[in-house]
């Protein structure tokens, strides 16, 4: 059966889903998503050093999908209308948050970043400061204010490897999807 | 010279740059999807700052988060403030974290050994 994208979603927001969004990608939508998170974790009496790491880590993972969602062209037939369309769903599971980034990537994309995340899943976390000092020294920003850095920054504060998979949805795009650990 | 003062926002920090006083402060949370908007009045007035700075410069750094796209920015700010100090003047930096916000402090520590003048680490409890 072929990939399908709602049904992904649906699928994904079972129980203990604290936020959920599909659909296009803006600095609204953002705004939005991180004031909600923010007011579920104030009610809840979760320590008060894991709920900074999960905010931190969802400002770099909406971020991220803001940088880098697809510009999907009309009629690319992947089950969407929006053209920068993205997911996301944060859940609770037992003792830690897993946080689910999705967006649909152009299959010559694939490569690079697949590399770059196994490279920061090999690395430990000296050789992770490293890297983000390494990077944050010498790379400059794109013109949106992307810094290359965030995945780094994400490996790094969570201490968790970084799971992925890329799903085939047509002949041009894939379906990225990104399991963010937070414990 | 004129001072820069911005008030914060939810994803932006509040600035007070007092060039009379040699007083730089930066508070709050920076994390802005572009934020090279942001940080480039800021840079711009360092600049400036930097061709007739007091003797000492005292700057106070105390946010509760940043994003990897203002890291960059600040490092820029940093890194005007290496230029003041090389320059034969005094510049005290104060590197603010909350109590047991490890991250934060690792960061101040990641900026410290690239710009190389001394930070001081100070907790909030």
């Amino acid at each position: 059966m072929s990939f399908n994208v709602n049904d992904y979603y649906l699928q994904m927001n079972g129980k203990d889903v604290l936020l959920s969004y599909k659909g296009s990608i803006s600095s609204d939508v953002i705004n939005k998503m991180l004031e909600s998170i923010e007011k579920k974790l104030t009610t809840t009496s979760e320590d008060g050093k894991v709920m900074k790491k999960l905010y931190n880590v969802l400002v770099e993972s909406l971020q991220n999908l803001y940088h880098h969602v697809e510009d999907l062209p009309a009629g690319s037939d992947v089950g969407v209308d929006e053209s920068k369309f993205g997911m996301l769903i944060v859940s609770k599971t037992e003792n830690k948050y897993r946080i689910t980034t999705g967006n649909f990537i152009n299959s010559s994309k694939i490569k690079p970043l697949k590399d770059k995340i196994d490279k920061i899943n090999s690395l430990s976390q000296d050789e992770l400061k490293d890297m983000y000092k390494f990077i944050l020294n010498h790379q400059k920003l794109t013109a949106k204010g992307g810094g290359g850095l965030g995945l780094v920054d994400i490996a790094r504060k969570t201490g968790n490897k970084l799971d992925y998979s890329f799903q085939n949805v047509s002949n041009e795009f894939y379906f990225f999807n990104l399991d963010i650990y937070v414990s | 010279m004129e001072s820069l003062f911005i008030e914060g926002t939810a994803k932006t920090p509040t600035v007070r740059f007092d060039g009379d006083q040699g007083l730089i402060e930066i508070k709050g949370r920076s994390i802005p999807e572009n934020s090279i908007e942001f940080y480039n009045p800021l840079v711009d007035w360092l600049d400036k700052y930097g061709k007739a700075p007091k003797s000492l410069t005292k700057v106070n750094i105390q946010l509760e988060y940043f994003n990897t796209s203002s890291s960059k920015c600040i490092l820029d700010v940093f890194k005007k403030l290496e230029a003041i100090h090389k320059s034969n003047n005094e510049v005290s930096i104060n590197w603010y974290y909350e109590e047991d916000d490890e991250d934060m402090l690792e960061a101040g520590e990641d900026y410290e050994s690239i710009i190389r003048i001394p930070f001081k680490m100070i907790e909030i409890v």
